[in-house]
């Protein structure tokens, strides 16, 4: 639990948990991709999941996500077990996320590609739409304008009729962050957002992320490399390597921990950055 | 000689290219009228062309009688297959497979309904309701409990279905005998012999067939459709393959003497009318359009554009996989049970496998994901292929008409490396255009 590994005080009420994990293992074959993984993300956190490549992390989403089934352990959101839902299932009770390599719908417009999100609340069936009813025209136009607003409040409105292959790459991010958010998450996870970004787009992402997490009251979190996002916007971080946490604390705890140098850099530039055991 | 008949065949194909034009034109009008006047119209003009005589010559002769009533049901069987590979993305050759059952389907109910025999009728139609309650069900168990196997589904599937196919022949067989009398004798014909109600049991027999298709097609793609999109591929090729290898032995390993095996079944009532054929083909049309533009038309699209991502938005990525199968084989088993009765004689040649790659062919061709070029492609390439190059080509020999099968490869050679996208890439056709232009002319009018 965070609070063990956490020095500063936790306030008297915290609020409740989003999401709780305990024990989550996943074995591909012999390798333990992910090994006897916790974690707990409390609402209106954003926290940081870092670690080197292959340590584990993006497979940890997998299974939150549901695209894998865990080889044992819990996965708790809201205190219900997601272990054995089906993906749409997951996304349904409220966890959205985004792709380490940017996974839009190609070939749609941005628009369509916001409306597939709006799917499961269509709010018509699919005789309504056979015989384009009066409730398939009332509520698809809804659906319709609302999607355009919520492209509005990203900025992203002029691009609503363009195929979303035809966008610049740090776009495609936005928009993929946008349609994550139209499927109405309650916990939002972020898959490298900065993954390929400049310098100046990474400080637009920042400020966007916490743009969305106010505007639409989530939980946020994220898997990161850019170190100088994930120090600067993540209040408690959580470092994985080798499918184990190494250490968890906020930004500055982790920065210094010698286990996650030494993750990062090797044995030999921890003991360089003067950092005993 | 040829060069007449090139030009008049150039002509009817650049006609019926402008008629299927003015048709989605007038059906996608605001107006009411105009949409209604523009079917009525579009009917008439066919209708016309095909009875109305001016001296010796008509407009449309028997032979383009014959190429209309393929094209239309090859639009059908195409329409579907677009949807399962061009808005679905699932790579099928079963098509060819469905078009065959369904045609043999309705051919069966039909034929034993002329030689007094209502079981057809009764059996197929019990067991199709049967079995898409029966389906029904079991999903609504299945869905109780979660996490089970699709192959433990699919057996609880085929068992519930073979029950009613099995309580269906027995329903049959007991409420035929009573039927029989009623259809008199030949020389004073009963009510049932009567030809409108031979008319209502066509139009029954076309939508059962559909339906069979339909449900054969769910049993076969809930397992299969599991498999990733090559693995899928070869085995709906397998799919084809036992069809017809099932046609040829309709007479021997099944019980089906009327159908003559590979000897092809003969005596099918020509019920098929230009009515019917438009009829059916506007209501497919109107469907799949409908269908591609509502919330489950983008769910399809999402599972072609990226599987993992539509989960992740919260489609059910299995159910609607099977969901565009089960619709896109319902199209073919249509279009099956409308080619029955027009051309009047099935045989097992018919739906090999090979000849199966035509409205996959036409799909490319028209171009993926779009509705117009498949229809388009589908009465253009049976005007060109079968009437133009065939008859141009006879002029050469007997044999040379094999030559189109050369000549026409070679064209969709040309075409895939000119034009990958198909011939008409994505644009649609009046009625056939996304929506969203009116939605917002109603939006700001408000």
């Amino acid at each position: 639990m965070i609070a063990t590994a956490n020095t500063t005080p936790i306030p008297a009420q915290a609020p409740e948990p989003v999401l709780e994990i305990h024990g989550l293992t996943k074995v591909f074959g012999g390798l333990r991709a992910v090994s006897n993984f916790d974690l707990t993300v409390r609402r209106g956190a954003l926290d940081g999941l870092i670690g080197p490549n292959g340590a584990g992390k993006t497979t940890v989403f997998n299974m939150i996500s549901g695209l894998y089934t865990p080889t044992s352990g819990d996965i708790y959101f809201y205190g219900e077990n997601l272990v054995g839902m089906e993906p749409h299932e997951i996304t349904q009770l409220g966890i959205g996320r985004t792709f380490q390599n940017i996974r839009l719908f190609p070939n749609l417009t941005v628009l369509t590609n916001v409306l597939v999100a709006y799917h499961p609340h269509a709010g018509y069936g699919l005789l309504d739409g056979l015989v384009r009813s009066r409730r398939f025209d009332v509520k698809e136009r809804e659906m319709i304008e609302r999607a355009r607003d919520f492209l509005a409040i990203f900025g992203l409105e002029r691009y609503q009729d363009e195929l979303a292959k035809n966008l610049p790459y740090g776009e495609q991010r936005r928009v993929e962050i946008a349609r994550a958010l139209a499927s109405e998450p309650k916990l939002l996870l972020l898959d490298e957002p900065a993954a390929g970004m400049n310098p100046a787009e990474i400080g637009r992402l920042m400020e966007y992320i916490h743009f969305i997490r106010d505007r639409f009251n989530l939980t946020i979190l994220l898997i990161e490399h850019q170190m100088r996002l994930v120090m600067n916007i993540c209040e408690q971080i959580t470092v994985m390597d080798f499918g184990e946490v190494i250490a968890r604390g906020t930004p500055a705890e982790v920065q210094n921990d010698v286990r996650v140098i030494e993750a990062y850099l090797g044995r030999g530039a921890a003991a360089r950055q003067g950092v005993s055991m | 000689m040829e060069l007449g008949f090139l030009i008049l065949s150039i002509v009817k194909i650049v006609a019926i290219l402008a008629y299927l034009y003015g048709l989605f034109w007038a059906m996608g009008h605001q107006n009411k009228i105009v949409k209604v006047a523009g079917i009525v119209i579009a009917f008439a003009l066919i209708q016309l062309a095909l009875t109305v005589k001016f001296g010796e010559t008509q407009i449309l002769n028997d032979f383009d009688r014959g190429l209309v009533f393929q094209a239309c049901t090859m639009t059908m069987v195409a329409l579907g297959l677009n949807l399962i590979y061009g808005f679905n993305g699932q790579f099928s050759l079963a098509q060819w497979g469905f078009y065959g059952i369904g045609a043999y389907t309705a051919a069966d109910i039909t034929y034993r309904w002329n030689v007094r025999d209502a079981r057809g009728l009764l059996v197929a139609g019990i067991g199709v309701i049967l079995g898409g309650l029966m389906i029904l069900a079991v999903s609504r168990l299945v869905r109780r409990y979660k996490g089970m196997p699709v192959l433990s589904q699919f057996t609880l599937y085929l068992i519930s279905c073979v029950l009613a196919g099995a309580i269906a022949v027995y329903i049959g067989n007991a409420i035929n005998p009573a039927l029989v009398p009623l259809f008199g004798t030949p020389d004073a014909p009963g009510i049932l012999a009567s030809p409108a109600v031979l008319q209502v049991v066509f139009l029954l027999a076309v939508l059962i067939a559909g339906a069979f298709a339909a449900e054969v097609s769910f049993l076969f793609g809930l397992p299969v459709l599991t498999l990733g999109s090559d693995y899928f591929g070869i085995a709906t090729l397998g799919f084809a393959i036992v069809v017809q290898t099932l046609m040829v032995n309709t007479d021997t390993i099944l019980p089906f003497p009327e159908m003559k095996g590979g000897r092809g079944m003969i005596g099918i009532p020509k019920l098929t009318t230009w009515f019917w054929a438009f009829l059916f083909l506007i209501i497919i049309i109107v469907v799949m359009r409908n269908l591609i533009y509502s919330s489950t038309g983008r769910a399809i699209m999402s599972v072609r554009e990226d599987e993992t991502a539509a989960k992740a938005m919260g489609i059910d990525v299995a159910f609607y996989k099977l969901f565009a199968f089960v619709v896109g084989s319902l199209f073919a088993g249509i279009g099956g049970g409308v080619y029955a009765h027009y051309i009047g004689f099935l045989s097992p040649g018919t739906f090999d496998f090979l000849v199966g790659f035509n409205p996959l062919i036409i799909v490319v061709f028209g171009g993926l994901g779009s509705m117009t070029g498949t229809i388009a492609a589908s009465f253009g390439w049976i005007f060109f292929l079968e009437g133009l190059l065939r008859v141009l080509l006879s002029q050469l020999g007997t044999e040379a008409p094999t030559w189109r099968y050369v000549l026409y490869p070679i064209a969709l050679l040309l075409l895939m490396l000119l034009r990958p996208q198909g011939l008409l890439g994505n644009v649609e056709w009046g009625f056939l255009k996304r929506p969203v232009a009116a939605l917002q002319a109603k939006a700001a009018g408000r």
